[in-house]
């Protein structure tokens, strides 16, 4: 009964986080959102104190039920060992207490000095959402992208296109190191990860060792079978002292299903023989976690160049954009500053994956490896879109809402003469100016003495010059520039934009 | 009982086949080979032998009313993903034209990206009919500055030769004068030689007609009406229809005038775009239901067919026909014509034009003139677009129109699929080099920002 209450819950949760991290859409994020706020991690970063009183009540209630329940890394790797049939695969093994305390350590450690993606590459959360966006994603987006040309073709509005591309070769190899060291662990022997590397379960383990309810072997109904053991995927009962190493058990209830002779038993004391009826026992025992996991989301809801034209139709070839260098990197609205993002952010992905614009991709720099950074080369960050703050479950992006964020500036833009198209082609242009949403551009002449005189242009020697042969050149006011990147990405110059965005190290309202 | 029209015909047999059809439901099949002719009259059979032909006084050129014109060719794509022209399917059309009547073919050095030509000479050649079967139309497109010389526009003429297979034209066309007014003219043909140089070569037989084609500045028309005891201009050709036939703002964009004038100097006249590249065919709904409600079996292009086709002075008129569907339905309105009444005119004219005009449409007959833009846009694609959404309602006009949600969302995927992002109108830069291009003479860098700046609104929610 305590399993396939646990096992239900497992699902759904399971699930829905991971279409809210496939979901490009922003629908999940508007019902979902709350999911990933209370992984443990995001909820400690973001002092989400809500969130960590829910998780420690629970596990101070039901030991490490988060582990099997809410943890979608977990329920993953409980997936992968389902998929292997095989009965009584396990055997009780002792703790491996030196490496899981080393790593707790070193993980507080990069967390305190503000490298966050050092623990990011083994915080479950991060490494669930690494591996979704990274490797499922991408597929998601292709189906999606079949449903989307079948729509079409009926003439539906139904589904969308969405372009899928490869963000960061380092994410994907990241990503498919950790899946298949957890696939191979979890398929062997259960739950070996979450037991011996993952620090949110060693950190549990401490608090579930002082659980108010636990499993408890009755030494004189049990009949030493060893089906328990054998079934125990955290490895954690052994048999022959009778015992349950608390700090590692996740109460997902199968040794309960597997005993034959009612010796274990999820109880608030070691066992004596019991003085309820053992249905009303059951039963209780199944309301009793049912309205915990309920009370917990109850809390958790609180360019181009062509020849001269002399023939008709055809498409220009575009020059596609190459990425552009940068002194300083720029990151988006709501994550305060360069350090606020290193500090905070586990890289899970999220925001990458939900960025509408294809502004968002995984950093490669080693000091804030896979952390998002913005690059304008497939899109801007949009005036109307605050999609990445709504999404960050950790406070490393500060919900904004698009009214702030139109006014945060991240980085201003700067000018690069010879590229321009009005120095280089001796061509009108001014897209940059026209696009800018705050209004930071404006265009001067390229030419000395060039000057308008009511509606007229004139040259130095006040001859009059046609409307579209006056040369004129953008001119940027950094004051006013929010570093959005319209005017990098829209820029007619390519593969290297005439105009592109240098970050600010701080943010600032203007 | 000889006066009865094809339409009459084809209706009374139709009723006839479908009260049989009714009457043998269920009990027998009275067909020999058990086929029941279910699709009715209007999708019999297209005639071979029904096409009206208009007479060309001056050699007597018996020329099929509709004249196929090549320029909407079906297209497929190459191994980069380049469209190239569909030559499989190009002969299948011009063979079936052929067929069914057509013997008049337009095209020109500049269409399809210059490929229009040797796609032509190569469908008539495997069409295996004689040369004499068919009359060719092509043109003098000496577009670009860089071909204002005079060798150059010989250098077209003789490719034009080479190209089509042939050692004469039927119809040559200074193609498309009147956009910028008179200068052109004077660069293009005066100036350098080139239109004395053609006439001479009307003497010489290498062209056996002389003409041009007219869009836009209506001085540069006069300028060649007052010419025409100089240069004897053996037919023009001119765009009119009924929504356009009288034009008050626009002298360039009336058909009455410019039809008028070309009667009044005996002049032929050849009609291109009838349909306004499908604007007058792909319509909304409710002008298709006034259509229907006339004549359910007629299609709505059928309309401006019949319309223009009833002027006696037209020599023929040209259609793009992509699809083999087109085709077929433009063969079955001029097989024959069976003219407008005097009652049908004015409708058309009058209540029906006033309401098409009702839809504010941009003027873009997708005629690719403009392409390629050097920046990568793909103009013609966000205008059909553009007026797609218009047509079917969903340009809202602000966010407290009823369907606003609906339409926003149609609009903004729809925009995505037809025109690749990197083509869209916010990457015009206002370059104006499309500008001299247009033969309708749209502003098209001030409609790219009026489009952007709609597409803006709808994005960031401020319409």
């Amino acid at each position: 009964m305590l399993k396939k209450i646990r096992l239900t819950f497992a699902i759904i949760f399971w699930v829905l986080i991971t279409w809210l991290l496939l979901d490009f859409t922003g629908t999940a994020q508007a019902y979902l959102g709350w999911m990933a706020k209370i992984q443990f991690i995001p909820a400690l970063l973001a002092l989400n104190i809500g969130a960590l009183l829910f998780v420690v009540t629970l596990t101070l209630l039901l030991g490490r039920i988060y582990c099997s329940v809410i943890c979608p890394l977990g329920v993953m790797q409980d997936f992968i060992a389902w998929l292997r049939r095989k009965k009584n695969k396990y055997n009780f093994s002792p703790a491996k207490n030196t490496l899981r305390y080393t790593v707790l350590v070193i993980a507080c450690a990069s967390l305190a000095l503000g490298v966050a993606w050092l623990g990011g590459l083994i915080f479950p959360y991060s490494t669930y959402g690494r591996i979704v966006s990274t490797i499922f994603a991408p597929l998601y987006k292709l189906a999606n992208n079949g449903l989307a040309a079948i729509s079409e073709h009926y003439d539906s509005y139904a589904f969308y296109e969405v372009e899928v591309w490869l963000k960061s070769v380092a994410a994907l190899i990241i990503a498919l190191l950790t899946l298949g060291i957890i696939a191979v662990l979890a398929w062997k022997n259960g739950r070996t990860w979450c037991n011996t590397i993952c620090p949110v379960g060693t950190l549990l383990g401490l608090i579930s060792k002082q659980s108010f309810l636990k499993i408890n072997i009755d030494a004189d109904k049990c009949k030493n079978c060893h089906k328990c053991e054998r079934n125990c995927k955290a490895a954690c009962i052994d048999l022959d002292t009778h015992t349950v190493d608390y700090s590692r058990c996740v109460v997902c209830g199968n040794c309960l299903d597997e005993c034959k002779f009612d010796a274990l038993k999820l109880t608030s004391s070691p066992s004596t023989p019991s003085s309820c009826s053992q249905k009303a026992d059951e039963g209780r025992r199944a309301v009793l976690t049912g309205v915990a996991l309920l009370a917990g989301t109850a809390i958790a809801k609180a360019q181009a160049k062509v020849e001269p034209k002399t023939t008709d139709g055809g498409l220009a070839d575009i020059v596609k954009k190459k990425k552009t260098r940068r002194e300083k990197l720029i990151t988006p609205p709501g994550s305060l500053s360069i350090r606020n993002l290193r500090s905070h952010c586990t890289a899970c992905q999220l925001c990458i994956d939900a960025c509408p614009n294809d502004v968002l991709r995984p950093s490669s720099s080693l000091d804030r490896f896979m952390q998002p950074e913005v690059s304008f080369e497939k899109g801007y960050c949009r005036p109307e879109c605050t999609r990445c703050s709504e999404v960050c479950p950790t406070s490393a992006i500060h919900p904004v809402t698009v009214e702030q964020r139109t006014a945060i500036q991240v980085g201003h833009a700067v000018w690069t003469r010879d590229l321009c198209v009005p120095v280089k082609d001796e061509k009108p242009c001014g897209l940059c100016a026209r696009k800018c949403p705050a209004g930071a551009i404006q265009m001067v002449p390229l030419h000395a003495g060039v000057h308008q005189d009511g509606w007229r242009w004139r040259d130095a020697d006040g001859q009059e010059i046609p409307r579209d042969k006056v040369l004129l050149i953008p001119v940027i006011n950094e004051e006013k520039c929010i570093g959005c990147g319209a005017c990098e990405n829209l820029c007619p110059s390519s593969p290297i934009s005439a105009i592109y965005v240098e970050g600010h190290e701080v943010h600032k309202e203007i | 009982m000889k006066d009865i029209t094809r339409r009459d015909f084809l209706k009374v047999s139709g009723t006839a086949a479908a009260t049989t059809a009714l009457a043998s439901c269920g009990i027998k099949d009275d067909n020999a080979d058990g086929e029941v002719d279910y699709m009715g009259h209007h999708d019999g059979p297209v005639p071979t032998d029904k096409m009206t032909y208009r007479t060309n006084p001056k050699q007597g050129d018996k020329v099929s009313l509709l004249g196929y014109g090549w320029m909407r060719l079906p297209n497929t794509k190459d191994e980069d993903g380049r469209d190239i022209i569909d030559q499989e399917q190009v002969n299948r059309l011009c063979k079936y034209a052929l067929d069914h009547g057509v013997n008049y073919f337009d095209t020109s050095p500049a269409y399809c990206r210059g490929k229009s030509e040797e796609s032509l000479g190569i469908a008539l050649e495997a069409s295996g009919y004689k040369r004499s079967d068919y009359f060719i139309a092509t043109k003098m497109s000496n577009f670009s500055p860089s071909q204002y010389e005079f060798e150059e526009g010989k250098a077209m003429f003789e490719r034009s030769l080479e190209y089509l297979k042939t050692d004469y034209i039927d119809y040559l066309l200074l193609h498309s004068i009147g956009g910028g007014g008179m200068n052109p003219v004077h660069q293009r043909y005066l100036d350098n030689g080139l239109l004395d140089w053609l006439v001479e070569q009307r003497e010489a037989g290498r062209i056996r007609n002389l003409g041009f084609s007219f869009h836009g500045d209506v001085a540069v028309f006069d300028w060649a009406m007052a010419h025409h005891e100089e240069y004897h201009w053996d037919f023009v050709q001119i765009q009119a229809n009924y929504v356009d036939w009288n034009n008050e703002e626009d002298k360039g964009r009336s058909g009455k005038y410019l039809y008028d004038e070309l009667v009044k100097r005996k002049i032929p006249v050849v009609i291109m775009e009838p349909l306004l590249g499908g604007r007058l065919s792909k319509v909304p709904d409710h002008v298709v239901a006034h259509f229907k409600q006339r004549k359910p079996e007629d299609s709505v292009a059928s309309w401006a067919f019949r319309y223009i086709g009833s002027k006696p002075a037209v020599l023929t008129v040209l259609s793009g026909m992509t699809y083999m569907e087109h085709l077929e339905d433009n063969l079955r309105t001029y097989s024959p014509l069976e003219p407008l009444t005097e009652e049908e005119q004015q409708w058309l004219e009058g209540e029906t034009a006033t309401l098409i005009k009702s839809y504010p449409t941009i003027d873009c007959n997708d005629c690719n003139y403009c392409m390629p833009c050097p920046y990568g846009l793909n103009i013609p694609a966000i205008f059909v677009h553009y007026n797609k959404c218009v047509n079917k309602g969903n340009v809202p006009e602000s966010q407290q129109a009823a369907n606003y949600a609906k339409a926003r969302r149609a609009f903004l995927i729809g925009y995505d699929r037809s025109v690749p992002k990197l083509r869209q109108a916010n990457h015009c830069i206002q370059c104006r080099e499309c500008i001299p291009h247009c033969p309708q003479q749209i502003d098209i860098p001030r409609e790219m920002q009026r489009i952007d700046s709609f597409v803006e609104k709808l994005k960031q929610g401020t319409l």
